[in-house]
């Protein structure tokens, strides 16, 4: 099986850490992905902002970059959402077809390629989870409020597995941070003030460790926290796994 | 200060009252959980939608055939059907029907769609009175104010802001705040409208092919008060209303009031079919954009919903901005899709007045692919040129770096150099940097993740 680790271009230049976890985390459960260094970013920021068309050449990078490789894995929901959703409009030849369906997000592909459901590990922390919303209903990775009062989801029971891990139990459990891409300077006000409410939930039960699938949630959310100094971690998903994990 | 231009500039005047948009946000969270506990008490609730989809997909595939079909039946039925193509011509049907039953006072229940078509303000500009009757419409009538929801059109207004409006123009005491104590006011004023009313105009929730017939939902009664007090009804309704058959309605009322309130089903369903004798029933039938909307592949499915307002209630943004900051007669995510259809130059901020969430399409009760249609009008919009200039120009920057590894590499080393050395109160100005208002950027590491792997692979070390 031919990995390659598909590296956000924001992770990619802010938060390696990010990249290197995930890196050394497949690594552990015996897979040893590659990095093609030609990589760049999956085309979102443009095609959410309306210039589909312009980011046509970033998609067509992508899958040269990519198209050698059987599983394409990336550590963001989001940017595996696009390109799986969203590059339906440049030809579909078979290589473009293939990577659609080989890019798939990181514990998507532990629990669902490798079949890893339980991470063994001690992480004795209280522990949020925001919930990206392209991961968790554009990648169905987790129940929705607006389906079913269960609270379930595949990194949700990862992170539960975690010895001494404890999980907040949020007011809202999957309202948006207010992210949104280009959202973020384009709507700054209504942005800042959705991410402050998220974090407020999350400070109200106890979470000590803010965590997700998303960097780019949890990017914003940092700001917040740090630009208020509360006391908070935030750490993406795949740190906290690959830390517990021996 | 200039008027606002844009969603973002209406909603940072609606944030400015932090506390009010606590309250705001609260509130209609809780109408989404009254929602949710409605939805997970029903386990049929998703194939009902999943029905009640199919079924308006199959009649907008023939809404030409079922148009014609409800127009025999009702008229079979002595109903007089009017056709409007657009708001104008709606306007001046309704103006007719009125002057020609030598009607001065009209009262009127809830209807979205004369809202759209400005119908009051013709009716008043020709010496119409014409009341509306639906509570919160009232209050915001006597405010002169637009509805901020399509089921709860007063919703941006506290109880204390009522008593104020409600002392100034009913004349009940000044600082009065018991909800209760209010409405009876509000009920005593609206009474001998209604007693007086010599016609009675209203929406129309769902208009029935096979039958004729139009039904309206309401739950406070007040249509039916109006109707049946008042000698001419005009129901006015969107050419999208219609269902084929009258068993369809079933699986629409199951959904409509469990997706607006968390109830099982309206106080007040009723069908009118025929008029009573010496009576007369009216239906405007209006397109007003839908036929163009209906001719877009992409955005057709956008004329499914039956406003029920859920995808405000869950809309995260339309709960921190209000109704008004749409500045359309729909608000919220539904408005957002419909409303470029009608003006696409002065809606154009509204497509982006979302996250991409998702949440309105998993609540909306037809299955609209809401957040789906959000991303193809932005898309629309760009090719048409309605995008700012400084995101137009910054994105094809964009683009062209991120297509070539080389200058992505060396631009993203420079804005970590950067970020680094210029100091913070220039890269968190906020005049010039958006996201500094309220966040810090992150902090930059010496080290990006291609360099680190580059290393790594230099000098090769035991792995982890």
């Amino acid at each position: 099986m031919k990995v390659a680790l598909f590296v956000p271009c924001y992770v990619d230049q802010f938060y390696p850490q990010v990249a290197i976890a995930s890196l050394q985390l497949l690594a552990k459960l015996g897979v040893a992905a590659a990095f093609p260094k030609q990589q760049t970013c999956c085309g979102q920021p443009m095609a959410n902002s309306g210039c589909e068309q312009d980011a046509k050449p970033v998609y067509h990078h992508f899958v040269d970059t990519f198209q050698d490789y059987d599983y394409v894995v990336g550590p963001a929901g989001s940017c595996v959402y696009h390109v799986r959703q969203h590059f339906d409009i440049i030809d579909q030849t078979p290589a473009v077809q293939h990577v659609r369906t080989a890019t798939v997000e990181l514990f998507d592909f532990i629990t669902q390629v490798l079949g890893v459901t339980e991470i063994p590990g001690r992480y004795p922390h209280k522990v949020g989870l925001h919930l990206s919303c392209h991961g968790q209903r554009g990648l169905h990775q987790a129940n929705e409020s607006e389906m079913t009062p269960v609270r379930d989801g595949q990194l949700r029971r990862l992170l539960a597995g975690l010895d001494g891990l404890e999980l907040t139990e949020l007011d809202r459990n999957d309202e948006c941070c207010g992210f949104g891409g280009t959202f973020c300077v384009s709507e700054a006000g209504i942005s800042a003030r959705m991410g402050q409410d998220r974090v407020a939930d999350h400070l109200r039960h106890g979470t000590q460790v803010l965590t997700g699938g998303d960097m780019s949630c949890l990017m914003h959310l940092e700001g917040i926290v740090r630009r208020r100094q509360l006391p908070l971690r935030v750490l993406h998903a795949a740190e906290i796994l690959n830390g517990a994990l021996a | 200060m200039s008027q606002p231009q844009n969603h973002a500039q209406r909603s940072d005047l609606f944030l400015l009252d932090e506390e009010r948009t606590t309250w705001h946000d609260e509130t209609l969270w809780f109408v989404r959980q009254k929602r949710d506990r409605a939805v997970y008490a029903t386990p049929e609730f998703q194939e009902l939608r999943q029905l009640a989809s199919d079924i308006k997909d199959h009649t907008l595939s023939r809404l030409a055939e079922y148009l014609e079909q409800f127009e025999d039946a009702a008229l079979a039925n002595g109903v007089r059907v009017h056709w409007a193509a657009d708001a104008a011509e709606h306007n001046r049907i309704v103006l007719g029907i009125v002057r020609q039953a030598g009607a001065s006072r009209v009262v009127k229940s809830k209807s979205m769609l004369t809202e759209e078509c400005h119908l009051n303000p013709h009716l008043l500009a020709h010496g119409v009175e014409v009341i509306d009757s639906d509570l919160g419409e009232r209050i915001i009538q006597l405010r002169d104010e637009a509805p901020s929801h399509v089921v709860l059109p007063a919703i941006h207004l506290k109880k204390e802001d009522v008593g104020e409006t409600f002392w100034q123009h009913l004349g009940t005491e000044k600082g009065l705040t018991d909800p209760q104590q209010l409405t009876e006011a509000a009920r005593q004023h609206l009474r001998a409208k209604f007693l007086a009313a010599e016609v009675a105009i209203s929406g129309v929730n769902f208009a029935i092919a096979e039958t004729g017939s139009v039904v309206v939902c309401t739950n406070e009664g007040n249509a039916d008060l109006a109707i049946g007090l008042a000698r001419v009804h005009i129901a006015c309704m969107g050419m999208e209303k219609l269902l084929p058959r009258l068993s369809d309605l079933a699986v629409f009322t199951r959904l409509l009031t469990r997706s607006a309130t968390g109830q099982p089903i309206t106080t007040y369903t009723s069908h009118f079919t025929k008029p009573l004798p010496g009576r007369e029933l009216h239906v405007v039938i209006v397109d007003n954009g839908r036929s163009q909307q209906l001719g877009r592949p992409d955005f057709r499915a956008s004329l499914k919903c039956i406003r029920c307002g859920a995808c405000m209630n869950t809309c995260p943004v339309y709960r921190r901005s209000g109704g008004h900051s749409y500045d359309f007669t729909i608000p919220g995510p539904i408005g957002a899709i419909l409303s470029p259809n009608i003006d696409m130059r002065k809606h154009a901020s509204l497509p982006f007045a979302s996250t991409l969430c998702g949440s309105c399409t998993d609540v909306c009760p037809v299955k609209i692919d809401i957040h789906t249609q959000l991303y193809k009008w932005r898309q629309v919009l760009g090719a048409e040129g309605m995008l700012p200039a400084s995101k137009k120009y910054s994105m094809k920057l964009l683009s062209r770096v991120l297509a070539r590894p080389a200058l992505f590499k060396a631009g993203g080393a420079a804005a970590r150099l950067g970020l680094r050395f210029v100091p913070h109160a220039l890269s968190h100005a906020p005049g010039y940097n958006p996201w500094a208002i309220a966040r810090e950027l992150p902090a930059p590491p010496k080290q990006s993740f291609r360099d680190w792997h580059a290393a790594q692979a230099a000098t090769p070390a035991p792995t982890v």
